[in-house]
């Protein structure tokens, strides 16, 4: 019997078999997409899986004992913490600035605190939803002291060293462009051979968000025969990232960000904390835990903002802990709005 | 007696069918599963697949691109440029890795001692250390160490040495040009085919060949002459720091090209040699017993046995620096695999940039199969 059948009926009768096959997995698992969240994978696996880059002073960088700091990295310490009062609950996963978004999409990493912009093509067709902007930064340019540039036009017919897959080598074309200055792109994609690059005189500008310039020029074997030009070339709201189609996980790292934001603005510290116990203030109680439920809702502990605080404390504290005080760079608009700045965080009601 | 039917368990055809369906049928399952896979996550993260997005405007700049390229362009036609960029490193780099590795393999089996040994340790040293290392080195130790453009190098030609890597004279372009450069190309095919004549009437005929020779001299001569001042040479000059005329081979170009040349030319080298020793002693022997001699027995003898020895591994080493170019990503140079990798990350189109970086790849490789297999038969024994 078998040996009459001929391949093409053989094969398809393969195919019948496997379409059937995967079309029963995929019923099974689209029920299991609707009830589960990134919330509670992260919750039964104990750890928060976050993506950084790890080589970037102010925003997460690796010292020699391997411990991260930054600005990306505390956020990250505030989630573990709100969901497991632990800080160190945390596997980092350095990234790429070409790995990031696939390692957030596949699910490598639950969380991207990764000095990304957050842009509307991310937003939408990349299959990201952006948490609030956690850092306001612009675009700059660093050229060498000695080459007397003082603005963007200094530089026609000039080489100009820049990170690939960033937003800050798009905006590069658009200004040049704009200004009709000519000028020659030197694209590499780790960005310390950029600034080695750089600093052998391949380029006479290396262009990035202007904290990066900073952080990195101070890293330079002759920081003061480099300047950052005054120049702002483009918006740049840093912003932690996770994947689309989650809306449970992204409401948990939204209000875990805002938190920060309004512990700043309630004047809660890491210090004053339990002063704030006996508060008679109702939305503070509320915004503590001490009153209703908040945090419940979206799955996490009452005393989630509490527990943040306790831990790595507000938004002023982490800024500067990590850029205000090693950089030395001022708040300008990463105030809170109450300042005169952009950081403001909607109601905890 | 009656036939005993062998049961159906130890049938040979049943067992060989039985075995190919079931290796069919797990190469499906794992394709559907990885498929469903793909779809529902697409669905999940609310993105589409398609290759829409490669007509929208790139929106970045490409330095030192082949041909002009604006950021208002497609991404389609960056990647165009990347694969010119590829495709311009990688003939470079199979012309000169060829020319060197020969060099290196005949000097790998000379009679002197000293070139003997320095051929080995070029081989020895460029083979057993990581490429992109090496890469680095030229990079960072070598053409970044260059003076800058207001200080150039000159060497005679003239070429210029800077930082900013080498400029060299280069056509225009002009009517002038492609006339030259059709001479040039229709005297090469000429000499050829007299140098097989000639070989041929030195074998058959016992003849001098002198005639053949003379015509050939001429040849030469004149094909220099019209290289020379045929081309419509436009050569670099220096102005007000910008250096302007020839064609400038930017830093990373240069290192990327020495690089590959460097690396892939020790294992060509070794290629040759193996071809070389592959020949029989008696071949050697029965050559010389001929009286022809070193140049005429290498020639008629034994490279033509050796070649057949060569090609297969050669294609390897070929399709292998076409593979290796893709490092150019560590040293800036936009090739097609650091265009893609920007494009990727610029639309967030992973699944789709993969398939394709894969299949340019491919495409490439396949391409220089073919023809290098096209070449190895023709070398082998027709019979």
């Amino acid at each position: 019997m078998l040996n009459q059948l001929n391949g093409k009926t053989l094969l398809l009768a393969m195919i019948l078999v496997v379409t059937t096959l995967s079309g029963c997995g995929s019923n099974e698992s689209n029920n299991t997409i609707n009830n589960s969240s990134r919330l509670d994978t992260v919750k039964s696996r104990g750890t928060l899986v976050c993506g950084v880059y790890g080589n970037l002073p102010g925003f997460s960088f690796v010292d020699e004992s391997g411990e991260y700091s930054g600005i990306d990295a505390d956020l990250c310490r505030g989630i573990a913490a709100a969901l497991f009062d632990d800080p160190d609950k945390i596997q980092f996963r350095n990234l790429s600035a070409q790995e990031r978004f696939a390692a957030v999409k596949s699910g490598e990493v639950d969380l991207l605190s990764r000095n990304t912009t957050w842009t509307i093509s991310r937003d939408t067709s990349v299959g990201l939803e952006f948490a609030p902007t956690i850092f306001y930064d612009g675009q700059g340019m660093m050229v060498k002291k000695a080459s007397g540039a003082k603005e963007l036009a200094d530089l026609n017919n000039k080489s100009i060293c820049v990170q690939s897959g960033t937003t800050t080598e798009l905006n590069l074309a658009d200004q040049m462009n704009k200004r009709g200055i000519n000028y020659t792109p030197v694209v590499f994609e780790n960005p310390d051979a950029l600034y080695a690059a750089y600093e052998q005189g391949r380029c006479e500008g290396a262009t990035s968000d202007r904290s990066a310039l900073i952080a990195r020029r101070a890293s330079l074997p002759q920081p003061d025969d480099h300047v950052v030009l005054d120049v702002v070339m483009s918006k740049e709201p840093l912003a932690p990232a996770v994947a689309n189609g989650d809306s449970t996980w992204s409401d948990t790292i939204k209000w875990i960000t805002y938190a920060l934001i309004q512990a700043e603005e309630f004047g809660i510290t890491q210090e004053n904390l339990s002063s704030f116990e006996n508060s008679n203030d109702p939305s503070i109680k509320r915004f503590l835990g001490l009153e209703g439920n908040l945090g419940e809702d979206m799955g996490l502990p009452k005393d989630f903002a509490a527990r943040v605080i306790k831990h790595v404390g507000n938004y002023g504290e982490i800024y500067q802990r990590n850029i205000g005080e090693p950089l030395g760079l001022e708040r300008g608009p990463n105030k809170l709005w109450t300042n005169g700045g952009l950081l403001y965080s909607p109601p905890f009601r | 007696m009656k036939k005993e039917k062998i049961p159906f368990w130890r049938d040979g055809k049943v067992i060989a069918i039985a075995g190919q369906v079931l290796v069919v049928l797990m190469l499906l399952i794992i394709l559907g599963v990885l498929g469903n896979n793909l779809i529902r996550n697409y669905q999940q993260l609310n993105i589409k697949f398609g290759f829409e997005f490669l007509s929208r405007p790139a929106s970045f700049d490409i330095g030192n691109a082949p041909i002009s390229f604006s950021s208002h362009d497609s991404f389609m036609k960056a990647l165009l440029v990347g694969l010119l960029n590829t495709g311009r490193v990688t003939i470079f780099g199979i012309i000169l890795a060829t020319g060197l590795g020969i060099t290196v393999g005949i000097a790998r089996l000379a009679d002197n001692w000293l070139v003997r040994f320095l051929a080995t340790i070029y081989v020895e040293t460029f083979r057993n250390t990581p490429l992109l290392l090496q890469l680095f080195c030229w990079y960072f130790a070598f053409f970044l160490q260059l003076p800058p453009i207001e200080n150039p190098v000159v060497i005679p030609g003239p070429i210029f040495l800077t930082n900013r890597g080498l400029d060299i004279p280069w056509p225009a372009g002009t009517t002038q040009t492609w006339l030259g450069l059709a001479w040039v190309v229709l005297s090469v095919i000429f000499a050829i085919i007299l140098w097989g004549r000639r070989m041929k009437v030195i074998v058959e005929k016992s003849e001098s060949g002198q005639l053949f020779q003379g015509i050939i001299i001429i040849l030469s001569l004149t094909t220099i002459i019209a290289l020379v001042f045929g081309l419509d040479w436009r050569v670099p000059q220096l102005k007000e720091e910008v250096i302007q005329g020839g064609i400038n081979l930017s830093t990373e170009f240069a290192t990327l090209l020495v690089g590959l040349t460097v690396y892939t030319a020790a294992f060509i080298a070794e290629v040759v040699r193996a071809g070389i020793q592959s020949v029989n002693k008696g071949q050697w022997e029965a050559g010389r017993a001929l009286g022809l001699n070193y140049s005429n027995l290498m020639q008629l003898i034994i490279f033509p046995q050796a070649l057949r020895m060569m090609i297969p591994p050669l294609t390897s080493e070929f399709l292998n620096l076409t593979k290796n170019s893709s490092l150019a990503i560590a040293t800036g140079y936009s090739d097609v695999y650091a265009v893609s990798q920007t494009t990727l990350t610029q639309t967030g189109k992973d699944i789709e940039m993969v398939l394709l970086v894969m299949t340019t790849y491919l495409t490439i490789n396949m391409v220089t199969s073919f023809a290098m297999n096209w070449l190895n038969r023709s070398v082998q024994i027709k019979e």
